[in-house]
């Protein structure tokens, strides 16, 4: 019944029949009786005092409800918005965590820091009013470079945390060790990288609608979370001291995430707090300009990255130093993002049996930095695979080879790193071979020969990534920092007449969930898809969950409604045993059918739950009802791995690069829906492709100015910007979950930007830093032939 | 306040307007056809693309007073009821959306483009989209949907 449906099956998506007619419901298509606009005055300058703020004029303007500013906020006792995670640095101190008002006091500490919010009957009037707010500034010398933070001299972004220093952590093998093999080895190479500051950009803007019941006293928050039971908390607990049972919060349809509605910010606090004061629903929809300011951005490391070898080119030992840009405030869970989603990373595919990495954080007036798709594994990834194949450059040895030499073997898992955590599984040569095959390895020469008769310059380039997705134990992350649990919770409630409930504590934004979901439900309990109803985003319907990040939704959520799908099956064979009158011991289950062994006596799963809720002919001291919750806490992380294959084409002449051909052959596990799987690849892909060769958020050194504000201006990938890729996939199960599955959300943007950088440095024989421009490329053969030249 | 008429998805309607009103604003907020979405500020990413007088427009840069008299189609037009128009099912066969933010503005393009390329190339497909952002899909699929979806059009 259920083979075209089930689990490994390219089941087309249950959700997309509201997304291609127009019935999505995000939320600014959400508008509640009543309700008031917000708009935020935002800050100018990067860095300045607030000399004078005078919000009479605008409070005047026609439709004007209420011109609220910090003042506000803290006459009202709003807490400040918070960092997460309390990471301890080699001192042992905690990071350094200055004040991060919902709306500025007496200092703006970045372009598009919130100054006042106007809140009137039309967003236009709101707008309107906004221009009469009477701001006088007294402009500070801001601080945007990373390393001129850390000079002895530079402006201070806070007081709290003198030298502009957040954090100063390391990881791994004793740096003197490090620093001995270093000194005796055969062979080293060295690289400083900088990982480009990017700004997500999910197509729908973040949006929020707050609504107060002066009644129950209860309030609503509409908001583009990716994570609403987590924002929920922080709103209740940290920020507006609400009780948690009078929030509901309600992520419907989401226009895509990426890390940057994992957050809470300072909008949606504001919405829920206002709406309260008020007595009316308030609403704010960003405009991409606010996004561009105010979304927490990704990326922003310059690193020195080296790696000792042997003789025969074996890898002996990795130093890693670098410096993360925070931006001028903690986003929800920054300080984690650049030390452990990082350094633990940095061990790569490979028996590296030594490795130091060393991170300052840095606060600089600009935006703040966080999680991003991959959040530090991309970094990871990028430092490790552009080090391998300078190493293969260096040593003349031929770079699928050099990794080969150094993989850990597939007989070797569970397998420790020196950087903490321990591999599960893998089989990493093998995911080579295959995209070896798949991107006509061996074929190369002679297309490169045929591009140079062209004039063209073609290279190619890898990068074998490894992965750390869902979070786990929560014992085990919350002794390094983080601030909530990493389950995930799952119920599933079947009606009466057969049909079923999923709730899930996982929120999706368009990974299908609803789908992916669906199959395993359908595949365990034999429901057919079309009966199955997965509910998630909205606190009120769904337990308590942590939502989406971290490609944690189907290993983490997903073996969450396997355990709940096997309490079901456990209460149901009780059920079953009784209808059939045979013994539960004699039972056997399968895909939604229990059947008395050895006997052509069978139930299905429809007719036991019917039973369960009619419970006339029913075994004695059995409660009625079919519905079971399960909360799954891993025992490890799970390690994704796989190779990328990038083929581009230079022309000399324009230094535009095409990318000829990208493979990508990725171990995720077991699938459940290849389809979706591949998509997220592809989707992961271009983002990788576009902060290797497109995107940079780029900030005016001296003023603070963020130059890259618009789609004017910070370049997206776009559909002519891009090739059709080759995806394969092997499958390593991963064995400590009962799904065997590994997660895929991040990896296309975790393998793809050291791909892309290394066929430009083989093409073109120099290292140039992301994004590869075609000025930058340019220049850098133009430099390349005047050196032969001399 | 000027008066506007314009006949979207069929029916004609008249509505009172600010002058400075777009005609997103007019079809999410007076209408309630929130199919059409507001993806940037500078008519970049073609999330707000719909049909008027048949022709692809970014309704974002499109005051509702230039549409007055126009017959405008939106994504929730574009099926006869619950049989979807060829490039919908397309883009839901092969895959061509994710978060589903851009899809309308995507497939109000496509049909477009379909109807005066009737046998495009790849390269062709792509320059076409060239003013709709997607940031979930990498193309990939949208691709391969617009040449389903065009063929199934033109078949």
């Amino acid at each position: 019944m259920t083979a075209h449906t089930g689990i490994g099956a390219a089941v087309r998506r249950k959700e997309d029949f509201r997304f291609i007619t127009g019935a999505g419901r995000y939320t600014d298509d959400i508008n509640r009786p009543g309700q008031a606009h917000a708009y935020f005055l935002r800050s100018p300058h990067a860095f300045a005092r607030i000399k004078k703020l005078d919000t009479a004029a605008a409070a005047k303007m026609p439709g004007v409800v209420a011109v609220l500013t910090g003042a506000d906020v803290q006459a009202d006792k709003v807490g400040g918005l918070i960092c997460g995670w309390v990471l301890k640095g080699k001192s042992g101190e905690p990071h350094k965590a200055p004040p991060h008002p919902v709306i500025a006091l007496d200092h703006v500490r970045h372009v598009g820091d919130q100054v006042a919010v106007v809140i009137a009957d039309t967003l236009a009037q709101a707008r309107d009013a906004a221009e009469a707010i009477v701001v006088e500034y007294e402009p500070l010398t801001p601080v945007i470079d990373l390393r001129r933070a850390l000079e002895a001299d530079a402006p201070q972004v806070h007081p709290e945390a003198p030298g502009n220093l957040c954090y100063d952590w390391e990881i791994g093998t004793p740096k003197s060790e490090v620093d001995a093999t270093f000194a005796a080895a055969a062979h080293r190479v060295s690289l400083d990288l900088v990982n480009n500051r990017l700004v997500p950009n999910p197509m729908e803007p973040r949006a929020a609608v707050g609504e107060y019941d002066r009644g129950t006293d209860e309030l609503v928050c509409y908001s583009t979370s990716q994570n609403p039971h987590v924002l929920r908390l922080i709103l209740c607990a940290f920020i507006l001291g609400i009780p948690e049972h009078k929030l509901r919060v309600i992520a419907p349809d989401v226009g895509g995430g990426f890390g940057s509605k994992i957050f809470c910010y300072a909008e949606e606090t504001v919405c829920v707090w206002a709406a309260r004061k008020l007595g009316r629903p308030v609403k704010w929809t960003s405009d991409r300009s606010e996004a561009f300011m105010t979304d927490a951005h990704g990326r922003d490391h310059i690193t020195k990255a080296e790696l000792a070898m042997d003789a025969n080119g074996k890898f002996l030992a990795m130093r890693v130093d670098t410096i993360a840009n925070m931006g001028a405030y903690l986003s929800t869970f920054a300080t984690a993002v650049p030390t452990y989603l990082y350094g633990l990373l940095l061990a790569g595919q490979y028996t590296t049996p030594q490795v130091h990495c060393n991170v300052r954080a840095v606060f600089t007036n600009t935006t703040a930095v966080d999680a991003y798709r991959g959040a530090g594994r991309p970094e990871a990834t990028y430092v490790v695979e552009r080090l391998v194949e300078a190493a293969a450059r260096h040593l003349k040895v031929d770079p699928a080879e050099l990794r080969k030499r150094n993989f850990v073997p597939p007989d070797a898992f569970p397998y420790q790193t020196p950087v903490v955590v321990a591999y599960d599984s893998g089989n990493y040569a093998n995911t080579l071979d295959e995209a070896l095959k798949l991107a006509d390895y061996a074929g190369f020469p002679a297309r490169k020969a045929e591009a140079a008769a062209r004039g063209k310059k073609r290279g190619i380039g890898f990068s074998a990534y490894i992965e750390a997705c869902g979070l786990a134990p929560s014992a085990v992350v919350g002794s390094i920092g983080a601030g909530v649990g990493q389950w995930e919770s799952a119920q599933i409630r079947f009606n009466a007449t057969g049909s079923v409930f999923v709730n899930t504590g996982s929120h999706s934004h368009g990974q299908g969930h609803e789908t992916t979901f669906a199959q395993i439900v359908s595949d365990r309990l034999g429901v057919p898809i079309d009966q199955v109803e997965v509910v998630h985003g909205d606190t009120n319907r769904v337990p308590m969950g942590m939502g989406t990040y971290g490609s944690r939704s189907l290993a983490v959520g997903g073996s969450a409604i396997m355990k709940a799908c096997d309490k079901i099956i456990e209460k149901g064979k009780k059920i079953a045993a009784h209808l059939m009158e045979a013994s539960v011991d004699d039972l056997e289950y399968e895909h939604g059918i229990y059947k008395v062994a050895g006997t052509d006596k069978s139930v299905p799963m429809a007719q036991v739950a019917f039973t369960a809720y009619v419970p006339f002919n029913y075994p004695p001291g059995l409660e009625p009802g079919l519905e079971e919750s399960a909360f799954y806490d891993p025992s490890n992380f799970t390690y994704p791995s796989g190779v990328h294959i990038a083929e581009v084409e230079i022309d000399p002449d324009t230094g535009i690069t095409t990318i000829a051909n990208w493979t990508a052959v990725d171990d995720f596990g077991n699938v459940v829906n290849p389809m979706i799987v591949e998509g997220q690849v592809h989707g992961g892909i271009a983002q990788g492709v576009g902060q290797a060769l497109l995107e940079g958020a780029v900030y005016d050194k001296d003023s603070g100015q963020l130059l890259t504000g618009s789609f004017m201006d910070y370049c997206m990938p776009r559909a002519d910007d891009l090739p059709s890729f080759n995806v394969g996939m092997t499958h390593t199960p991963c064995p400590h979950n009962p799904l065997g599955v590994k997660g895929c959300g991040e990896a296309g943007a975790i393998a793809s930007p050291a791909a892309l950088m290394n066929a430009i440095t083989d093409a073109i024989g120099t290292e140039i830093q992301m994004p590869a421009t075609p000025e930058k490329v340019w220049r850098a053969i133009q430099a390349n032939s005047s050196a032969q030249a001399a | 306040m000027p008066t506007v008429t314009i006949t979207v998805n069929g029916k004609a309607v008249t509505r009172e307007v600010e002058a400075r009103t777009l005609l997103v604003q007019f079809l999410r907020e007076h209408l309630s056809l929130t199919g059409t979405h507001v993806g940037c500020d500078t008519s970049q990413c073609g999330a707000c693309v719909v049909h008027v007088d048949g022709q692809a427009i970014k309704s974002c840069t499109t005051l509702a007073v230039q549409a007055d008299g126009s017959a405008v189609t939106t994504i929730e037009g574009l099926a006869d009821g619950q049989t979807l128009h060829p490039m919908q099912e397309a883009f839901r066969e092969h895959h061509g959306l994710q978060c589903g933010f851009c899809t309308p503005g995507m497939i109000m393009t496509a049909v477009d483009f379909a109807k005066n390329n009737k046998n495009p190339t790849e390269a062709e497909i792509r320059q076409a989209l060239e003013g709709n952002i997607c940031r979930c899909t990498g193309y990939h699929n949208i691709v391969k949907a617009v040449a389903a979806g065009t063929a199934a059009m033109n078949g």
